[in-house]
Order: structure tokens, then C-alpha cells, then sequence
């Protein structure tokens, strides 16, 4: 694949190792066995197959970055993150269904870590409608959700689409312990491929200017290499 | 009726520091966390409230308020209650939150909490053998046993802290020390840290790519498991497979480069900001009182080393001696005993309130640097079992300066323990850990210019 044709996709939350198994599972197809602390940034490559089942279909490789990181990180570590902040095609935001604060911290996120680098073209604080411009995708993460009881399954499951309105985003829930959470068929697995459709899209619509949304001839990554 | 006044004003003050250690509690240690298990959020601010209300009692003491006989009787209700939460109620629930994390042990918590506990004990008594605190004449379960090891715990953290303190505060202060960096410094290391970052994807891509292929072409390359698997693993691989697991160990270095970067990247930053702050009117501040502190740490080396060597323990505190000196030799006529009381009140004042604040502020920091959501409620209770045994080790000390009559309180109250034994050990651990945290220093400061250097 040529050097311009890269797919970066950003994945953010409040606490490492949720979103080392996350991407762990959206890449290799397992679970992540030892989770361990992330110190700056870890990148994976998914191997994705954009507009499955159509004519048009295509296998495309997505980076996802996942940028560690506490918000109450020191000044010096988030102008350090922030090198990894450039040309951005999609975002995936990570929370954790049994800790209500970690929903919270991904405002701060977006508030104080990327508006400030231009990621997201918005002014001042956040707003629906400010998001509803927004060029760049979002998909909202829970995860842990085998941990949650049965009965507070309901309140917390009605909790989050409120976030997903509030960002314009996408919105899925799953436990990143068990590898038939994204299995072929499963609601997720389709949100999933949605969201990285639609970052492919954009990429491209993005690059080939104001013409029709193309695909390049179908290519075989593997003869490149 | 005056004992119910004064009980009724220790309560009501008693509650005032209980709801500061929640507040405290809530807004900065655990602002990123949720709190499902109220029983730690209560021993902390418990903690919290009882250690104050000791240094408050002091206050109390040297400004004689409130009856004596009260006095007496709050801070004997005061100790019992601390070494009762300090040495029963954090360890048993800090083992009983490490059991919880274990999946394995889940069904018998209390049972092997109740074990860890006891195992706590066991080296906690231990801890007194070594020591000369104590005369084998009290009992068991006394007041005097038990503050003795805490006190010996309590003491070794504040002069490892205060060692540690004294050191690095000069060095953070002073501009000397900072390393010149500039903007091209940085954005060269930048740029070696993403040109890593799209050397590991591009590996990344080639092992995805060939995994897929693999796999399509039906070679699903298992993880060989169990012991038979390990054999045959030795013996035949896929070729596929080998390509893979080099790659993955280039992968791997590289890494490990990356993160290294991120750290240096990080590091320069933060030494950039520092020279922007040192060339403000409060850098140039901190830097002055920066090279006031580094006088004053030498000599409290000089004086920690003599008081080792010649084996004394001052006897006097620093507000009688003051006086004396005043009085003596300055001849200075002035009412000792009105300005002694006033002035060893604001002295003692001012050291409570920068050790609360100064370990308030390192607790939240140690706190953010090493939880996790798993952990966290381990770590502050930890946090809550170290806080309060410095709490009470510095009432121990603190007792040094105070004039004569303030210190009879103490003196009663902890009964016959050998303070100037605890002198002594907090000499020597201050000394060992301000040398060591200069070494420790020097190394850092030595090795990081080099790296720089390096293309």
C-alpha cells in the first residue's frame, strides 16, 4: 500500500489495560492473556475487509493507535502524546460500563487533549451541534460487560446512548474477555464494520477531493511486500 | 460540666477534620475513580480526622485551652483509638481487598484475610526485638508496646522522606542543574519516535498480511499447547510460522525503542517548561530559596553525621535555646514566659502544617503514578496505614521542640518510651537516605546529557 493510503484510527480512554484488550481483540482475534501498562503509545494493524459482500469489496489494513494515558497526567506527557494527534482518520473512545467516571473523562479528553491540537474543528467547549460538523468518526466503547450485575444491566445499558447522542457517535457495548463478542453475525461485529467503512470512505472522499467517492482497482496487499 | 464543653468542642472538631479527609478523599485521590466500597473512603477520612485531632491537641496543650484533666483524657481516648484502626482494622482490610482481586481465593475472603492479618501481626511484634525500646515490664497488649513499633515504622518513613526531601528540593529549585534543551532537540526526537512508530506498523502489516493468507490457504498456526505440543513444536514448524516469530521479535525491539523514546520526549518537555517557569519572577524566587535550601540540607547532614558520631540527642529545644541566646548574649530583656509560649505555638504550628500538606501532596502523587482501577482501593489504604503511623511518629518527634513544660503531655501519655532512641534512629535513616538520594541524584543527572548526544 502506497505510503499516502494509511488509515490512522485513534483509540482513547481513561485506563490502559481495557484498551490494550480491546485492541488486542479487534486485531488478533484473542484475548489479551497478561494486559500490562502502555508507557507512551501501541499501535496494531486489523486487517479489514471494507464493504464486505459487495462487488466493491476490498481488504484494507487500519492502524489503531492506542495512546495511553490518565487525564491527570503531567503537562510534559500530553504535549508528548500529542505528536501522535496528526492526521486522524477515525476515534474510538474507550469507557468502562462499571465506572461511571470513566464516561465523564472522556469529555475531558476531547475537550483538553485534541480540540487543542485541531483534530476536531470545534469552538470552545463542546456541543451537540458543534458535532454534528465533525469530519472525523467516533465510536463509543463500554466495556466490561460481563461485569456489570443483572440488575443494574438495565440503568447502565439506558445511561450510554445519551453519551453516543451527545457526540454524534457510534455506540457499542461489549467484554473484551470473551472473543465471541465481535463474532461474524453479532451486532457488534456490524457497528464495527460500519465504523471502519465509514473511516475508509472518508479517507478516501478526503484525498480524491469532491469527486464521487471512489475505490482505487481492487490490490492485493501482499504483492506489494 | 466543663469536661462536657470540652468534649462537646473536641467532637465537633473531631467531625470537621473527619469531613476534610472525605473531601479530600473525593476531589483529588479518587477524582478518576468510582467509589463502590464506602468502608475504605470511611477508614480514610477516619484516619485522617484522628491524626489531626492529635496535633490539635497539641495545640491545645501550648496554648492552654481547655481543661487539663480532659486534655488528659482525650488523648489517651485518641491514641487508643488510632492504634486500634493502625494496627487492627487497615491491615485486616487491605488483606481483605487483596484476597478479593485473587479469583482463586474469592469464596474464603474472610478466612484468608483473617491469616494475612495474623501474619501482619506476627511481623509486626517481631519488628520490636531488634530495637532497645522498650523494659519487659508492661504487658502485652499495652499502649507503650504498641506505639514503640509504630513509632519505629512511623519514624523510618519520615526520615526517609525528609532525606529525600531535603535533597531533591534544591535540585528542583535551582536552575544550575537544568540541561539545555531547545526546540530542535525536540522535534528531532519527535521525529525519531513516529518514524519507529511506522516502522513497527509496517512490520505489523506484514504479519497481518501473512497471517491472513495463512489462514485462508488453511494453515491455521495453533499455539502449540501442553507438553506433547512443546515436543512437536521442536521438531516441525511451519515456515510461515518462523518468519512470523521473527518479525514479532523485531516488533518487540522496536517497541521497547518507542517507549523509550516517549520517555525522552516526555523528559525534554518537562526540563523545557522549567527553564520557560525559571525565567519568571516566581522561578527566579524558587531559585533563590533554592540555594537557601541546599545550605540548609548541608547542614542538617553536618548536624545528623555529629549527632551520630558524638552520640548525643539535643536536649533543648529550639525555641528555649533561642531565648537563652537572646537573653544571654544579645541582652534582650523580654517575658520569657509569654513570648516562649507564643512563639513555640506558631514553630510547632508551622511544622504540622507543611508535614500534613507536604504528605497530603505526595500521597497524591504516589497515588496517580501506581493505581489502577483494580488496585486502587489496596493502595489507599495503604496510603491511609502509612499516613497515620507518620502522623504519630511525628508526635513522637515533635515533642523535641517543645519547651519543658509543653512536653510533660507526651511524656505522660506514651509513657516510658525511649525517645531518644527515636532521635537517634531518624538521624541515621536521614543521613542514609539524603546520601543516597545525592548519589541517586548524580547518576541521573550524569547519564541523561549523554543520551542527548547519541544520533
Amino acid at each position: 500500500m502506497a505510503s499516502l493510503d494509511r488509515m490512522k484510527v485513534l483509540v482513547l480512554g481513561n485506563s490502559g489495560v481495557v484498551k490494550s484488550s480491546l485492541v488486542h481483540l479487534l486485531c488478533q482475534n484473542q484475548v489479551l492473556g497478561n494486559p500490562s501498562w502502555i508507557v507512551g503509545c501501541s499501535v496494531d494493524v486489523r486487517v479489514h475487509d471494507c464493504k464486505e459482500g459487495t462487488p466493491e469489496e476490498k481488504t484494507c489494513c487500519i492502524e489503531l493507535w492506542d495512546v495511553g494515558g490518565s487525564v491527570g497526567s503531567a503537562s510534559s506527557v500530553k504535549s508528548t502524546r500529542a505528536v501522535f494527534y496528526n492526521s486522524v482518520n477515525g476515534i474510538i473512545l474507550v469507557h468502562e460500563l462499571t465506572n461511571k467516571k470513566s464516561s465523564q473523562n472522556l469529555y475531558r479528553t476531547l475537550n483538553r487533549d485534541l480540540m487543542p491540537t485541531g483534530v476536531l474543528v470545534t469552538n470552545g467547549d463542546y456541543d451537540r451541534e458543534q458535532f454534528a460538523d465533525n469530519q472525523i468518526p467516533l465510536l463509543i466503547t463500554g466495556t466490561k460487560l460481563d461485569q456489570i450485575h443483572e440488575t443494574k444491566c438495565h440503568e447502565v445499558l439506558t445511561r450510554t446512548p445519551f453519551l453516543a447522542e451527545d457526540f454524534n457517535a457510534e455506540e457499542m457495548n461489549l467484554d473484551c474477555t470473551n472473543p465471541r463478542s465481535l463474532a461474524a453475525g453479532s451486532s457488534n461485529a456490524v457497528k464495527l464494520s460500519r465504523f471502519f467503512d465509514k473511516v475508509i470512505e472518508k479517507r478516501y472522499f478526503l484525498r480524491e477531493g469532491n469527486q464521487i467517492p471512489g475505490f482505487p482497482d481492487r490490490k492485493d496487499l501482499g504483492e506489494e511486500h | 460540666m466543663s469536661f462536657l464543653i470540652d468534649s462537646s468542642i473536641m467532637i465537633t472538631s473531631q467531625i470537621l477534620f473527619f469531613g476534610f479527609g472525605w473531601l479530600f478523599f473525593m476531589r483529588q485521590l479518587f477524582k478518576d475513580y468510582e467509589v463502590r466500597q464506602y468502608v475504605v473512603q470511611v477508614i480514610f477520612s477516619v484516619t485522617f480526622g484522628f491524626s489531626c485531632t492529635m496535633f490539635e491537641l497539641i495545640i491545645f496543650e501550648i496554648l492552654g485551652v481547655l481543661n487539663s484533666s480532659s486534655r488528659y483524657f482525650h488523648w489517651k481516648m485518641n491514641l487508643c483509638v488510632i492504634l486500634l484502626i493502625l494496627v487492627f482494622m487497615v491491615p485486616f482490610y487491605i488483606g481483605y481487598f487483596v484476597v478479593s482481586n485473587i479469583q482463586l481465593l474469592h469464596k474464603q475472603r474472610l478466612v484468608f484475610s483473617c491469616l494475612l492479618w495474623l501474619t501482619f501481626m506476627y511481623f509486626f511484634w517481631k519488628l520490636g526485638d531488634p530495637f532497645p525500646i522498650l523494659s519487659p515490664k508492661h504487658g502485652i497488649l499495652s499502649i507503650e508496646q504498641l506505639i514503640s513499633r509504630v513509632g519505629v515504622i512511623g519514624v523510618t518513613l519520615m526520615a526517609l522522606l525528609s532525606g529525600f526531601g531535603a535533597v531533591n528540593c534544591p535540585y528542583t529549585y535551582m536552575s544550575y542543574f537544568l540541561r539545555n534543551v531547545t526546540d530542535t532537540d525536540i522535534l528531532a526526537l519527535e521525529r525519531r519516535l513516529l518514524q519507529t512508530m511506522d516502522m513497527i506498523i509496517s512490520k505489523k502489516k506484514r504479519m497481518a498480511m501473512a497471517r491472513r493468507t495463512m489462514f485462508q490457504k488453511g494453515e491455521v498456526h495453533n499455539k502449540p499447547s501442553g507438553f506433547w505440543g512443546m515436543i512437536k513444536s521442536v521438531t516441525t514448524s511451519a515456515p510461515g510460522s518462523e518468519n512470523l516469530t521473527l518479525i514479532q521479535q523485531e516488533v518487540d525491539a522496536l517497541e521497547e525503542l518507542s517507549r523509550q523514546l516517549f520517555l525522552e520526549t516526555a523528559d525534554l518537555y518537562a526540563t523545557k517548561e522549567r527553564i520557560e517557569y525559571s525565567k519568571t519572577f516566581k522561578g527566579k524566587y524558587f531559585n533563590f530559596l533554592g540555594y537557601f535550601f541546599s545550605i540548609y540540607c548541608v547542614w542538617k547532614i553536618f548536624m545528623a553525621t555529629i549527632n551520630i558520631v558524638f552520640d548525643r540527642v539535643g536536649k533543648t529545644d529550639p525555641v528555649t535555646r533561642g531565648i537563652e541566646i537572646t537573653v544571654n548574649y544579645l541582652g534582650i530583656q523580654f517575658d520569657v514566659k509569654f513570648w516562649s509560649q507564643h512563639i513555640s505555638f506558631i514553630l510547632v504550628g508551622i511544622i504540622i502544617v507543611t508535614s500534613i500538606r507536604g504528605l497530603l501532596i505526595t500521597l497524591t502523587k504516589f497515588f496517580y503514578a501506581i493505581s489502577s482501577s483494580k488496585s486502587s482501593n489496596v493502595i489507599v489504604l495503604l496510603l491511609a496505614q502509612i499516613m497515620g503511623m507518620y502522623f504519630v511518629s511525628s508526635v513522637l518527634l515533635i515533642r523535641m521542640s517543645m519547651p519543658l513544660e509543653y512536653r510533660t503531655i507526651i511524656t505522660e501519655v506514651l509513657g516510658e518510651l525511649q525517645f531518644n532512641f527515636y532521635h537517634r534512629w531518624f538521624d541515621v535513616i536521614f543521613l542514609v537516605s539524603a546520601l543516597s538520594s545525592i548519589l541517586f541524584l548524580y547518576l541521573a543527572h550524569k547519564q541523561a546529557p549523554e543520551k542527548h548526544m547519541a544520533p
